[in-house]
């Protein structure tokens, strides 16, 4: 009985169902909604880092997913870049960029930096939209390249993609899970507890913010370089603030700062958002409530809840355990 | 001389809330800050520890000058402090919330949590010894792994005294540690703070209670709208006729017993 549902076994279980995807899917369409998943995941878990985990709310995120689709589009398109190479520059730059507008963008806190943020989201989005020479404007780039073969294997095949994107959504999650665990993460964490709090015991707060800030970009721009090479075709719709919000809802229903809610959130809202594709933009109509109630009653959203649960019953098995043992106790000594 | 203080003034606008005060404090003593609500004695306790930067005045500490200095540099010169409201996190188990009180002697980074590196591996299994040190000290390992939210308000109060020690400080500010707390644990918490000066700390202490204050303190400095009134030992403050007069003779704090 004891074991068999534990946390090791539901990841597993998780794992295989995600590898035997490519075999057990009716059709194409749903693995490449899928990969999407997996590509959309991975900037979520951007978002947590900085949204979930140090606690303020940037919407550059968006922005940063474009830079990163464009810089690996124009690379690949108009340069003609390896694409391993432009992936590589795409995550630099992120880092680069994040480092300045953090850096610029930090000094305001609270709601001030939000707006802050959204700003340079616009920006961002109004320079693709605008420097025709550069990004070909609102016509996009076309023909952005696979991955390219790494020896023997290649990523023409939408499978062989699918399995890519999903190593890098695990290595995402591995990432996540090394950071929020380790001192840094609990400096992030200390942080969003109370940053009066973290400066007392000597945690430099803006140095802190900017790392957490600068993952964060870089996790949105890998994503966004990933996204331009499965699609195909960027536009600088991507960069679209409506684009930013709705990854923050597949935070926030998934469960701001839990290590499993990001994919959780993007499987739930895109399958859901896949079946209601009849209702069209009235799918908000449903969505808006949903996204109300779990804020109301699961400020962790669904990971949270679930982490409750687990955490519930265990407490209540422990103190089971200890009245039988009381009992075989009170029994012996009888 | 822990602390060396200098014409400390700090304007809030028109509103002075500390207006020059001058302030020793010996190595090991106990010093208490006592003076009616809204006397500026939270907002002293804040230019010490660098929230805000005076508007006039100079402070040294250990032979340093920390006027200017943000507050994470102050806590690593070994300057640490608790709040008149205690915020730790609420989530968290007591052990988790004191742990992280090691973090500015501690140097992994990105690196070493991605790789889990050497040198992230014994930084958190130091963390979590001086945490488990602190708790020993408070007096509360047996609470190690509950979460903040079940405990009482006085087990909060040795948390947060926990987390402060677990800096590895040299002085201590405890902004009205004894407040919500009834009299019995007050007298746990009194020995507690006694217990920090026996260990070689010092403390700055403010306090509402006055019995506390008057058995604990080595010397007494009296605040009244932002100014120094009195300063001296609880004897002393206790016959000084103007402290009588702008504060002891009030009836919101507890009569004396001499
Ligand atoms: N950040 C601030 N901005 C403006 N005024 C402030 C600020 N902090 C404190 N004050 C004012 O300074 C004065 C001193 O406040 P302070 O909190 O230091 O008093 P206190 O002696 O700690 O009082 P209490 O015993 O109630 O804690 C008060 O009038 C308060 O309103
Ligand atoms: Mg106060």
């Amino acid at each position: 009985m004891k074991g068999f549902l534990t946390k090791r076994n539901g990841i597993l279980l998780v794992l295989i169902i995600a590898l035997l995807l490519p075999f057990i899917v009716p059709n194409e369409y749903v693995l490449h909604v899928m990969a999407l998943v997996c590509i959309w995941s991975i900037s979520v878990y951007g978002i947590n880092i900085f949204t979930g985990f140090t606690g303020n709310l940037s919407l550059a995120h968006i922005g940063f997913f474009a830079i990163g689709a464009y810089t690996l589009g124009i690379l690949t398109v108009k340069a003609d870049w390896n694409f391993w190479l432009a992936l590589l520059a795409a995550g630099v730059l992120s880092i680069v960029l994040g480092i300045l507008v953090g850096l610029i963008s930090l000094r305001t806190s609270g709601h001030f930096f939000t707006i802050f943020t959204m700003c340079v989201g616009y920006i961002i989005y109004l320079v693709i939209d605008k420097w025709d020479t550069l990004t070909g404007g609102v016509r996009g780039l076309i023909g952005i390249p696979n991955p390219s073969r790494i020896g023997p294997i290649t990523f023409d095949s939408l499978t062989s993609h699918y399995y890519l994107l999903l190593c890098f959504l695990i290595l995402t999650i591995f990432i996540t899970k090394r950071i929020v665990s380790s001192l840094l993460g609990r400096t992030f964490i200390a942080i969003r507890n109370s940053e009066e709090l973290a400066q007392t015991i000597g945690i430099s707060t803006k140095k802190n913010r900017l790392l957490s800030f600068v993952i964060s970009c870089f996790f949105a721009a890998f994503a966004g370089a990933l996204y331009a090479s499965f699609v195909r075709f960027i536009g600088p719709e991507v960069g679209a603030i409506f684009l930013g919000f709705e990854m923050l809802i597949y935070l926030v229903i998934g469960g701001l700062g839990t290590l499993t809610g990001p994919v959780i959130g993007t499987i739930l809202i895109v399958t859901l958002t896949q079946s209601l594709q009849f209702l069209q933009e009235y799918k908000m109509l449903i969505f808006g409530p949903i996204l109300l109630l779990i804020v109301i009653f699961y400020p962790q959203g669904i990971a949270g809840a679930i982490n409750k649960l687990t955490n519930k019953w265990k407490a209540k098995r422990t103190k089971d355990n200890k009245v039988k043992e009381q009992q075989t106790t009170i029994k012996e000594v009888g | 001389m822990v602390l060396e203080i200098g014409k400390l003034t700090k304007a809030f606008g028109g509103l002075t809330a500390v207006n020059g005060v001058d302030l020793n404090v010996k190595e090991g003593h106990i010093q208490a800050v006592i003076g009616p609500n809204g006397a500026g004695k939270s907002t002293f306790f804040n230019l010490i520890s660098g929230f805000y930067p005076p508007t006039a005045g100079i402070i040294t500490f250990d032979g340093k000058d920390i006027t200017k200095m943000p507050p994470n540099k102050i806590a690593k010169l070994g300057i640490a402090r608790t709040f008149q409201t205690t915020n730790l996190f609420e989530d968290a188990t007591v052990l988790d919330n004191v742990i992280i009180g090691n973090r500015l002697r501690t140097k992994s980074g990105l690196f070493d949590a991605i790789l889990r590196t050497k040198r992230e591996r014994t930084e958190e299994k130091e963390s979590i010894e001086k945490a488990y040190k602190a708790l020993e000290f408070v007096e509360i390992t047996d609470l190690a792994d509950e979460p903040i939210g079940s405990i009482t308000q006085e087990q909060k109060k040795r948390v947060a005294f926990a987390l402060a020690l677990a800096t590895d400080p040299k002085l201590v500010l405890l902004d009205e540690p004894a407040a919500g707390i009834n009299p019995g644990e007050t007298d746990g918490l009194a020995a507690l703070i006694k217990k920090m000066t026996d260990n070689g700390l010092t403390v700055c202490l403010i306090e509402h209670k006055m019995s506390m204050i008057m058995s604990l303190a080595d010397r007494i400095m009296v605040l009244n709208q932002g100014k120094r009134i009195a300063e001296g030992t609880p004897e002393e403050i206790q016959n000084n006729p103007v402290v009588i007069e702008a504060y002891l003779g009030s009836e919101e704090n507890e009569p004396i017993k001499v």
